[in-house]
């Protein structure tokens, strides 16, 4: 295995794009490190994307959102108060990945690009509308987050493509997000089932919603039907209701030991009824 | 295969070694520097018995590459005495019976300094959270928690 550190995300794509043989970028190195010993995957290529400047940096965006770095931990993004004012779904959910050894290395990109269906960093980013910066041979272009995941353990990311950087929009006024997981314990553990929502309210009622589940399906999945139930409503119970059935009903899971389909397909609703309350109430400025 | 020069400091004194890339940090401080606290136990990172701090974060030293060192501050369980004098925490685990196999003590004592660190006044709760990932499949756990927040006191009354 040849270990490359690269000092730009164009060199590192170019070595990619160039390697014959198996090619892993390496980040946190949370799941890499793993796939590494147990000899799922022994790469010709490792590719140490963390000599590369601003790979660490979480920095403001002209317009008011957030560039995060590549190699930015789970632990940083939670120690970074104006981040999680702004973003609290998103960064609940990174924390949610692992113990706190695994905190000080697992990243956002990383777990996005792991490929698992249950990531835990996933949903929230989907529902805030992140985009990724995908750096390629031939250039560098903003890919939405969910796009990326392609279904278990594969990304729509080609030879030679490197994710180099995570967009997160403005905040804006008025608006909450959240991310809930179902686990049969209270910690360290694969979600079983995974809902994040982000929502803007125009007074009491909601104006703008996006429901995103994990979990249940090959990839994330967007449900526009569940954000359609509470568009329009203040959260009463009617589109409470009609929100967990839409969640349910978008539902495609599989059998296993963490849990049915039957199981997986009631608790979506239930994890998207209190999620929309926790991002409801955040978008009325509850802390 | 070319093994990569690598320098790091470790317990405050700079070391140097020749790592295959493929070696986890781990390996090599065991392996290459003697210092064989820092236990394996899964190596996936599940377990927390290898865990060492890297530049001041807790981390599982097998899920860090031995060449992923070069340049950093490495700190381990070898570190924490100082001038033969046990750690707060060391006295702590021995007087509270902490341990039966010791096998997860070197990196529960690690983790919990780096939690004390910190924040030198947890709850019951915000230990047992830090600690999540260290897993003893001896004690139970609650001598431990006890063990901890006893060294926190004493080391809160030193201040």
């Amino acid at each position: 295995m040849r270990y490359h550190t690269p000092a730009t995300f164009e060199a590192a794509a170019a070595l990619a794009a160039e390697a014959s043989g198996v090619t892993r970028f390496l980040a946190g190195g949370t799941d890499v490190l793993v796939q590494l010993r147990a000899g799922m995957v022994t790469p010709d290529d490792l590719i140490d994307l963390k000599k590369i400047d601003g790979v660490k940096t979480m920095a403001r965006t002209k317009d008011g959102g957030w560039q995060i770095g590549v190699a930015v931990s789970g632990a940083e993004l939670g120690a970074n108060a104006a981040l999680v004012a702004d973003w609290p779904g998103v960064v609940e959910g990174m924390e949610l990945v692992g113990s706190t050894q695994v905190q000080g290395r697992a990243t956002l990109v990383g777990n996005l690009c792991n490929g698992s269906p249950a990531a835990d960093s996933v949903p929230g980013l989907v529902a805030a509308g992140a985009t990724v910066t995908v750096t390629g041979p031939s250039g560098s272009r903003e890919v939405p987050v969910g796009e990326i995941p392609a279904g278990p353990g594969k990304t729509a990311l080609k030879k030679g493509e490197v994710i180099s950087g995570v967009t997160l929009p403005p905040r804006g006024k008025n608006g909450g997000d959240a991310y809930l997981r179902f686990i049969p314990r209270t910690e360290m553990d694969i979600a079983v089932v995974g809902c994040a929502v982000n929502l803007r309210l125009d007074g009491d009622k909601i104006a703008e919603a996006r429901v995103v589940l994990g979990a249940v399906a090959p990839t994330v999945i967007v449900v526009p039907e569940a954000a359609k139930a509470i568009i329009g409503t203040t959260l009463d119970d009617a589109a409470l209701e009609k929100l967990a059935q839409a969640a349910s009903a978008a539902c495609k899971p599989i059998d296993d030991k963490r849990g049915t389909v039957a199981f997986r397909t009631d608790v979506a609703g239930v994890l998207a009824r209190r999620a929309a309350k926790i991002a409801y109430d955040r978008a009325k400025g509850a802390k | 295969m070319s093994k990569i020069h690598v320098t790091t400091k470790v317990n405050g004194d700079d070391v140097e070694f020749l790592a295959d890339p493929r070696e986890s940090l781990l390996d090599c401080l065991r392996d290459k520097l003697d210092l064989t606290g820092a236990k394996e136990g899964c190596g996936t990172g599940d377990c927390g018995a290898c865990s060492v701090s890297l530049d001041g974060t807790l981390v599982c030293s097998c899920l860090v590459l031995g060449v992923e060192a070069q340049g950093k501050t490495i700190e381990t369980v070898e570190g924490m005495a100082q001038d033969g004098d046990l750690h707060p925490l060391q006295r702590k685990f021995i007087e509270h019976a902490a341990l039966q196999c010791g096998f997860c003590t070197p990196g529960i004592l690690v983790a919990a300094k780096n939690l004390l660190e910190r924040n030198p006044d947890p709850t019951e709760t915000e230990i047992r959270y830090w600690l999540a990932g260290n897993l003893c499949r001896c004690t139970g756990y609650d001598k431990i928690v006890r063990a901890v927040q006893d060294a926190a006191a004493e080391m809160r009354g030193a201040a």
